[in-house]
């Protein structure tokens, strides 16, 4: 059972993608109320959900890119040659960005002497050392990057939308949870 | 004049005599660059370290009469590293350390009792933000030539001095037991 004939990505490939899709918007939006809240116990348990967050993001990064990498995705459908390549980049960035906003988050918790504790109980590794001044340096990238991360999602929103919705060509099957 | 130079006189004699009589109770100095006092809470199980960088003592300590032992510190407070320049701000607030108030930690001796092998149980009164709690301190002294090292760990409650008030009292938070760590450096103390 190939499913091969298959327009439709695996099953553990959309679980994956409406998953970390979630993850992703909730820690974001987490991210935006929280960083400036002045220092109470409710900033810090925001703080904390938020690295635990990351952790797990993080996580189902690695389990995603390997499952992406062992399996082959549906054939693209047909469309102009820029719109694929734009498709392809697009996918490539948001890899990239899925570990690198977890991983610049971490850095910086380590970096501001907070190491990060996965539930309040898996103690993380630092891999980088206790350091005001590299913290400093640190700090505005996790934002940035994340930033960056939130507009190339925006990006994939409105091709995929784009595509169901004027061209019409039923782009989201591809993608659903349901099956046709 | 002829005054003057005999109270000198008498002071220098006076001095001399209790320098030579009681040897152990010559003032030990503290070596600041080389002493170290940090502390670890917990918050949400994350360990955060934090540093004293100014502090004192005041140390009349012979190991061979640990029973005549007086030992005293000063902690300033404000010079509390702690993560974050935003946690260190927060130090100062009332709700902390409330600094205006309460500049100072202050520790006082009341007894030292020896457990052989350089090893010393530190009985006394430790005052922060105006509470005060009778606390033991395990002390290790090492000495090479004329330098001691002592060091010692011991864990406080947060709440017995109302440090972390208010809405920070959770200990869910923030844990009630901080870890308090030493290595002070000294010189002149008898030889162990």
């Amino acid at each position: 059972m190939t499913d091969s004939a298959s327009t439709r990505y695996t099953g553990t490939a959309i679980v994956l993608h409406w998953l970390l899709g979630l993850a992703l918007v909730a820690s974001f939006c987490l991210g935006l109320y929280m960083h400036d809240l002045p220092l109470t116990p409710h900033r810090l348990k925001l703080f904390n959900w938020h690295k635990w967050a990351g952790v797990c993001i993080l996580t189902l990064s690695f389990v995603r890119l390997a499952w992406r990498l062992t399996h082959r995705p549906p054939a693209d459908l047909p469309m102009a040659d820029w719109q694929q390549r734009a498709a392809h980049v697009t996918h490539q960035l948001l890899y990239v960005l899925f570990f690198a906003v977890p991983l610049v988050g971490w850095a910086y918790s380590s970096a501001a002497g907070f190491p990060v504790v996965v539930f309040g109980v898996l103690p993380l590794p630092d891999f980088v050392p206790v350091d005001k001044a590299l913290a400093a340096a640190i700090k505005p990238w996790h934002g940035w990057l994340a930033w960056t991360l939130a507009i190339v999602v925006l990006a994939h929103i409105a091709a995929a939308l784009k595509h169901q919705f004027v061209d019409r060509d039923n782009i989201l099957s591809r993608m659903s949870l349901k099956r046709a | 004049m002829k005054l003057s130079m005999k109270t000198y006189v008498a002071t220098i004699t006076v001095a001399l005599l209790a320098a030579t009589a009681f040897p152990a109770c010559a003032q030990q100095k503290l070596v600041s660059a080389q002493s170290d006092i940090s502390f670890t809470s917990k918050q949400m199980g994350v360990p955060v370290d934090g540093k004293f960088k100014k502090f004192d003592a005041q140390v009349a300590f012979d190991p061979k009469k640990p029973e005549a032992a007086k030992i005293a510190f000063t902690v300033d407070l404000g010079s509390a590293t702690l993560g974050a320049p935003e946690t260190e701000a927060e130090l100062a607030k009332p709700d902390w350390f409330s600094l205006k108030q309460f500049p100072q930690a202050t520790f006082q001796s009341t007894s030292v009792k020896p457990l052989g092998g350089g090893k010393f149980d530190v009985a006394g009164k430790l005052n922060i933000k105006g509470s005060s709690r009778d606390v033991v301190v395990p002390v290790a002294l090492t000495q090479a030539g004329p330098n001691t090292t002592a060091i010692g760990a011991f864990v406080i409650k947060r709440l017995d001095f109302r440090i972390g008030d208010g809405d920070w009292k959770d200990t869910s938070m923030v844990a009630n037991d901080v870890q308090v760590k030493f290595k002070l450096a000294l010189t002149g103390v008898p030889t162990l």
